[in-house]
């Protein structure tokens, strides 16, 4: 029995384990390993060079202002994108006229928002950054060209060709194709909260606003905390990765003013020929992406409230 | 975030929320007294201006959702002079000879063909694998059972493209670079952080005595785990599975570094590959009606099964 018992255990993890290892996790021990070497990644032969690609990536200000973009990401975002989830979730679940028979109630049709709002979370990024790259176009682009039409024929802004508005622009789509999860998931999590909650603070004379601060906030901290780190870690890595490639001019451009570290390592690795440089600054955005979790997480520690 | 998936017990005491939560006793005389004691006429008014405020905030999001994926439709049955000069116009007349040039000429049949293939082998797969060990991780006892688990779940908060340098070569000494087999074992092995933190939570949840009565009558392991134990984790696969396929489909970053073969390339790779070649030749009506195209069938299926896309996406942040 034991022996069937082992034999089935490694039987069962054999294949999955075999192939986590050799391409998820080798290659992760691996690129630690690169970044104090030279490879080139274009011939097998490499040397180590200690720290030399550290050195290196300081006195980079191209990994500088990256790393400002990638930090203005990953702490704007979240506030943004979660701030108007928890709005809008709180509008669709509790904002609603009171109704005979229920205390609190969603406005009406709230289930057709939501069933818009998530729309952008099936689509591909990719088409999602394809798509605005037109509507941001100066000349014939959605949106100029409805600025025109309400008059507005002087404000003919170069959005992505302006180093300046850029940045802005990329956040802006990003905001619109991820806000739409967290409020359904925010929305879920509401429904959860028992009524009579709610009966009572209003009972009690609460407004709205009180209630929201007072029940919902504290009661749904727990997603909000897993939705921010989720969030974060979205806007270090592969969806700024998507919208930058294929937004921006360069891309990173206009002069750097988009570029970001998960970019910048693409770049590194698969345009300049300079891997192990490459991996250097992946092991930043590394350390970058751990940071910010375990912020995130100790600043957001409340006390557990059990219900 | 188990604060907010347990259902609350029926005799609930209220005080043991937030502070302010009045004591039980007036929670159970509520009926009367909201009968007696409707909301003041000012109340209700402030309510109503509120009311407004927050409905014209909910329908200009909807409406800056929807307009630029109506925008994309409307462009993708126009001609080339009045999608740039008339931005806003509706088409002329439907020019569906856009769909059909991009269906053949663009390429979009090859890369519809290309990610339907990837997409149905990684899913598969990390479907099996990842229920696979998420079971025996869940359910036996070990040396490095914990270790193995933590292994898995590490990899969601890693960045990505750390691992893709050296994993380009790793890809390519092993032959597997630029194939279609190859992307669908990167996808099985980047799905299964995830997949084996979402089952092993679900196998959990599901009752032991099952298993253990088909264990004494004779099923071997093997056996219980695809005859019984996999049937009752249906639900949770369907959840996890709508994930992976989602994020498989709309996969962008592993397919642009792995797979660089025009030949094999998949949909959102293709699209954008398209965005730049169409920009030379300047058919931009084409570009849209393969955008549209890529959208329409994911937009279509997420309305069908909207209530299970949505419990899919949504399970695994709230478990």
């Amino acid at each position: 029995m034991q022996h069937g018992k082992y034999r089935f255990i490694v039987g069962f993890l054999i294949v999955p384990l075999t192939l986590y290892g050799l391409f998820v996790v080798w290659p992760f021990v691996q690129s630690i390993y690169y970044s104090f070497t030279d490879w080139t990644g274009l011939s097998p032969d490499f040397a180590m060079v200690g720290f030399d690609n550290y050195t290196r990536m300081l006195d980079d200000d191209t990994f500088w202002s990256s790393l400002q973009h990638s930090l203005t990401f990953a702490l704007l975002l979240p506030v943004v994108v979660l701030g108007l989830a928890l709005f809008f979730a709180f509008m669709l679940n509790v904002g609603g006229r009171h109704r005979k028979g229920s205390a609190i109630s969603g406005v009406r049709g709230s289930g057709f928002y939501k069933i818009v709002y998530f729309f952008p979370q099936v689509l591909s990024i990719a088409i999602v950054a394809l798509l605005f790259q037109f509507a941001y176009n100066p000349n014939s682009g959605a949106i100029n060209s409805a600025l025109g039409a309400v008059g507005l024929d002087s404000v003919r802004p170069e959005w992505l060709g302006d180093p300046n508005l850029a940045l802005w622009c990329v956040m802006a789509v990003l905001v619109w194709s991820t806000t739409g999860f967290f409020v359904v998931l925010f929305s879920a999590g509401m429904a959860s909260i028992p009524k009579d909650f709610y009966e009572a603070a209003l009972l009690d004379g609460a407004n709205r606003f009180t209630t929201f601060f007072r029940i919902t906030l504290p009661l749904l901290w727990d997603t909000v905390q897993s939705g921010w780190v989720y969030m974060g870690i979205l806007a270090l890595g592969a969806e700024s990765f998507a919208v930058v490639q294929i937004m921006t001019v360069g891309p990173g451009g206009p002069a750097d003013s988009t570029n970001v570290l998960t970019l910048l390592v693409y770049q590194k690795a698969f345009r300049d020929g300079q891997a192990a440089y490459a991996t250097t600054i992946g092991v930043a955005l590394l350390v970058v992406t751990l940071a910010f979790s375990a912020i995130v997480m100790r600043l957001g520690r409340r006390e557990r409230l059990e219900y | 975030m188990k604060t907010t998936d347990t259902p609350p017990p029926a005799d609930a005491p209220g005080p043991a929320g937030p502070q302010d939560t009045p004591p039980a006793g007036t929670v159970t005389v509520r009926p009367a007294v909201r009968r007696t004691a409707p909301p003041a006429a000012g109340e209700s008014r402030s309510g109503g201006v509120l009311n407004v405020f927050s409905h014209g905030v909910l329908v200009i999001w909807a409406v800056l959702v929807v307009m630029p994926l109506l925008w994309a439709v409307m462009t993708s049955f126009k001609d080339d002079r009045s999608i740039f000069t008339r931005p806003w116009s509706l088409p002329d007349s439907l020019h569906f000879e856009n769909w059909s040039r991009a269906w053949t000429q663009a390429h979009m049949s090859d890369y519809f063909l290309n990610t339907v293939l990837v997409v149905a082998g990684s899913l598969a797969g990390t479907l099996l694998l990842g229920s696979m060990a998420a079971y025996v991780l869940a359910r036996f006892e070990f040396p490095g059972n914990r270790f193995i688990y933590y292994l898995f779940i590490g990899g969601m908060s890693f960045p990505v493209i750390l691992a893709l340098v050296p994993l380009f070569y790793v890809m390519n000494n092993l032959g597997l670079l630029n194939t279609v087999h190859g992307l669908i074992l990167v996808y099985i092995a980047y799905s299964l952080p995830f997949t084996v933190f979402f089952l092993v939570s679900f196998f959990r949840t599901l009752p032991t005595s099952v298993a253990e009565a088909a264990i004494i009558d004779g099923a071997s392991h093997t056996r219980t785990f695809f005859q019984v134990m996999l049937p009752m984790a249906k639900p949770g696969l369907i959840s996890v599975g709508i994930f992976n396929f989602l994020g498989q489909w709309n996969q962008y970053l592993l397919p642009t570094v792995l797979n660089t073969d025009p030949e094999n390339k998949v949909l959102s790779q293709g699209l954008v590959q398209l965005a730049v070649s169409q920009g030379y030749k300047g058919d931009w009506s084409g570009l849209f009606a393969g955008l549209v195209m890529a959208m329409l069938p994911v937009l279509a299926a997420y309305i069908v099964f909207q209530r299970q896309v949505v419990a899919g996406l949504t399970a695994g942040a709230l478990k």
